[in-house]
């Protein structure tokens, strides 16, 4: 698929451009204002990109001017992108105008190709694009015959293939004006003579090497949709279509042993919007009720609303990550029951407020105290068993932790005596009593400059019973010239 | 969800009764320490809301620390929810080898961070509904006006009819009324010296209200870890609540 005049019509779609009158995109280029892109009337009148301003302003006095903007440009296309996910999930974007759909399979909806073809083409047209349409069985092939507005492959100009316009001169030279004659020359003589490239893109062309088309996005294992002949215009119906499918999908599911990890659902809006909405589960899910909980609390949690504007004509779930899950079975004992609960309320905090919201504490094996135990999302949370505890002894180890650690003054006897008094939030503490230091090195082994203060932890106390876990860090004239002292966790 | 919205939800959904068995008596979390129990009749009640104020600034890992304990003192299986805001982050996060060394198992607990007040209590309400979940621990941050009667009260209900314990956590300074069963103030104390170092965790706490119960009184408590309980300090409190606090406390009784 081609679109010829994309920049101009982008323009005529926002009313960013007067409706009527010939219409132009310039670029300044080495100091000229030179044309990139026109539109449909201007065409007609003999202007066309490649002309500069001043000539195209000479032949059509009331041309519309505006500048170019290639990002707009792309950012349409990707959305026309989106759009065509309806057809197909191979869709692959050719900027500057061009999209291409490997449409394999997928065309029995529509009675084969040309009805999808035929489709396409009504939707573009709706929204005021000029699109030229090509079938072919490669991606190249078909491209360039939308571009050239083309039937059959050997009727294209060899300047459909991009190569070097020395090469274009020197094809031309030797009178080989179209694919076709091309094709019948002998390979290896053509490699030899206008390059490797040539007779690659050629083959590509031509269908002799298949290439496949790279898709925005890879397909789904499990995929469950429904089409619309009248737009569905309320979220409500929406939802319960979606929870429909998620029956559907479920069922797949439950043939396979699967359940869902995550859930994508794409509602295609009938004027070519795509509204997307994913969740992800800590464990594998395929209850639709669950399910559709889920997307509402996301959908709850969304900035914008779900609008349905004039109404979604395609609505489709696919669950893009699976994990093997077995028929459920009851349990007198309820503990699985129990954990289904509290998976089900991680799953629906997640949902409304981020899946990295909702985390766990884990233990893992290092000396350095913010690396021995930190926090993770649930689902990634896997850390080593938590140290055991010596009894008789009072905590060592503070139940909140500063990261990074807070800087503070401190009055100390040199060179490594305990801390007498230390200033911190601008509150003055003398301290009562004190245990220490507990010396923590430096894990020099696993930095690359294999440096690293030491650090001498102290517990203390304070004149007004409160705890706190303080360290010097360096060693006093060895390590560092004046060791800087930090609060690194209160105690209960 | 606006607070009317919330409101209005509240009032349409029937009040179930509290899930407990008829003729049994509701469950309690108890103290462990003899003369406290009994003045508390046996306990906090468990399936409820209970309030947890620091006395002053540098008291909230106090406070953060008798909450704690309190759910470690809970009979009631399932994790621990507790559930902050991101504003509170300057404060510290929770470290799971010091919640080891208090005696509890930090697998056991599920950290929720939330973007603001309203967020928290969603979240927590959430929480405290789910049967399954065994303690709720709520701090927002600051003022939190959000936690108004209204809300407590709906978190008070959602406690009664699923039985989980709601500790609501809160930094010092004055408070507007809840429908909290019980408020705590607790402040740090100085510990029972171990050989000059410092000693077991101890707290000053006072009742400041009880619902159909005993208030207004102060009191010195040690937790020991190997028993997981609470005991009474055996220097019997040094002067560590000062005059200050005792006015601060007089302005939150009267709030």
């Amino acid at each position: 698929m081609h679109l010829p005049l994309l920049p101009s019509e982008r323009l005529r779609r926002g009313n960013f451009a007067p409706p009527d009158g010939p219409l132009a995109l310039v670029e300044k280029q080495r100091g000229r204002m030179v044309l990139v892109a026109v539109d449909a009337l201007a065409l007609a009148d003999g202007v066309a990109p490649g002309l500069t301003l001043a000539d195209a302003r000479a032949r059509l006095p009331d041309l519309a001017v505006m500048p170019h903007d290639p990002a707009a440009d792309a950012q349409l296309l990707e959305w026309l992108a989106e759009g065509c996910d309806r057809y197909t999930p191979m869709v692959m974007a050719v900027p500057p105008a061009g999209l291409v759909l490997d449409i394999t399979g997928c065309s029995h909806i529509y009675r084969g190709e040309a009805g999808l073809a035929d489709d396409l083409h009504r939707r573009l047209v709706r929204l005021g694009l000029t699109a030229q349409l090509a079938l072919a069985d490669t991606p190249d092939a078909a491209l360039a015959l939308a571009v050239h507005d083309m039937a059959e492959v050997g009727d294209l100009p060899v300047t459909a293939l991009a190569v070097d316009e020395s090469v274009h001169l020197a094809l031309r030279r030797a009178g080989l004006l179209t694919i076709a004659r091309l094709s019948r020359q002998h390979r290896p003589a053509l490699a030899a003579r206008f390059g490797e490239a040539l007779v690659m893109l050629l083959a590509r062309l031509t269908g002799e090497i298949d290439v496949h088309i790279v898709p925005r996005r890879p397909p789904a294992a499990i995929e469950a949709e429904r089409r619309f002949a009248t737009p569905l215009a309320q979220s409500e119906a929406a939802l319960a279509v979606i929870e429909a499918l998620a029956v559907r999908a479920g069922l797949d599911m439950a043939a396979l042993d699967l359940g869902g990890r995550r859930f994508d659902v794409a509602l295609f809006r009938s004027d070519g919007h795509v509204a997307r909405l994913s969740v992800e589960t800590a464990a594998p899910v395929r209850d639709p009720k669950l399910l559709i909980r889920l997307l509402r609390e996301r959908i709850g949690a969304l900035a914008d609303p779900l609008d349905p504007g004039f109404g979604y004509d395609l609505i489709r779930l696919s669950v893009p990550v699976t994990a093997p899950m077995l028929a459920q079975q009851l349990q007198l004992s309820g503990g699985s029951l129990a954990d289904s609960e509290i998976g089900a309320l991680v799953d629906r905090l997640g949902a409304r407020l981020g899946r990295g919201r909702v985390r766990r504490l884990v233990a893992a094996d290092s000396h350095i105290p913010e690396q021995a135990a930190f926090d993770l999302p649930v689902a990634d949370a896997a850390g080593i068993a938590w140290p055991a505890v010596q009894p008789g002894e009072p905590p060592l180890r503070p139940i909140k932790l500063f990261d990074p650690p807070q800087p503070i003054q401190v009055i100390a006897e040199v060179p490594d005596g305990p801390p007498r008094r230390f200033r911190w939030r601008r509150r003055l503490h003398e301290v009562r009593a004190h245990e220490g230091p507990e010396r923590i090195a430096a894990e020099w082994w696993r930095r690359a400059d294999g440096a690293g203060l030491t650090r001498d932890y102290y517990r203390v106390e304070d004149g007004e019973g409160r705890r706190f876990w303080l360290f010097r860090h360096g060693l006093y004239g060895s390590e560092k010239l004046q060791p800087g002292w930090y609060l690194h966790g209160l105690f209960a | 969800m606006s607070r009317a919205l919330a409101l209005q939800a509240l009032l349409a959904s029937p009040v179930a009764p509290p899930l407990m068995t008829p003729g049994l008596p509701a469950p309690r979390v108890e103290f462990g320490l003899a003369g406290l129990d009994e003045r508390l009749g046996g306990g906090l009640a468990t399936a409820a809301v209970h309030e947890i104020i620091a006395a002053a600034d540098g008291d909230d890992a106090a406070a953060a620390g008798f909450a704690l304990l309190l759910a470690l003192r809970c009979a009631r299986p399932g994790p621990l929810v507790w559930l902050r805001e991101d504003r509170g982050r300057g404060d510290g996060r929770p470290y799971g080898l010091g919640l080891a060394e208090l005696g509890f198992d930090p697998a056991r607990l599920l950290l929720v961070n939330a973007p603001d007040t309203l967020a928290v209590l969603r979240a927590g309400a959430d929480a405290v509904a789910c049967g399954a979940v065994g303690v709720v621990i709520i701090e927002p941050h600051g003022k939190a006006a959000a936690l108004d009667l209204t809300a407590t009260r709906r978190l008070a209900l959602a406690s009664a009819r699923s039985g989980v314990l709601t500790l609501l956590l809160r930094g010092a300074g004055p408070v507007a009324p809840s429908a909290a069963q019980s408020r705590w103030q607790v402040a740090a104390a100085a510990s029972v010296a171990m050989a000059g170092a410092p000693g077991r965790p101890a707290f000053a706490i006072r009742l400041l209200r009880h619902r159909g119960g005993v208030t207004g009184f102060d009191l010195q408590l040690e937790w020991d870890r190997d028993r997981r309980a609470f005991g009474s300090p055996l220097s019997g409190g040094a002067p560590a609540v000062a005059a200050e606090r005792t006015a601060a406390a007089r302005q939150l009784r009267a709030a």
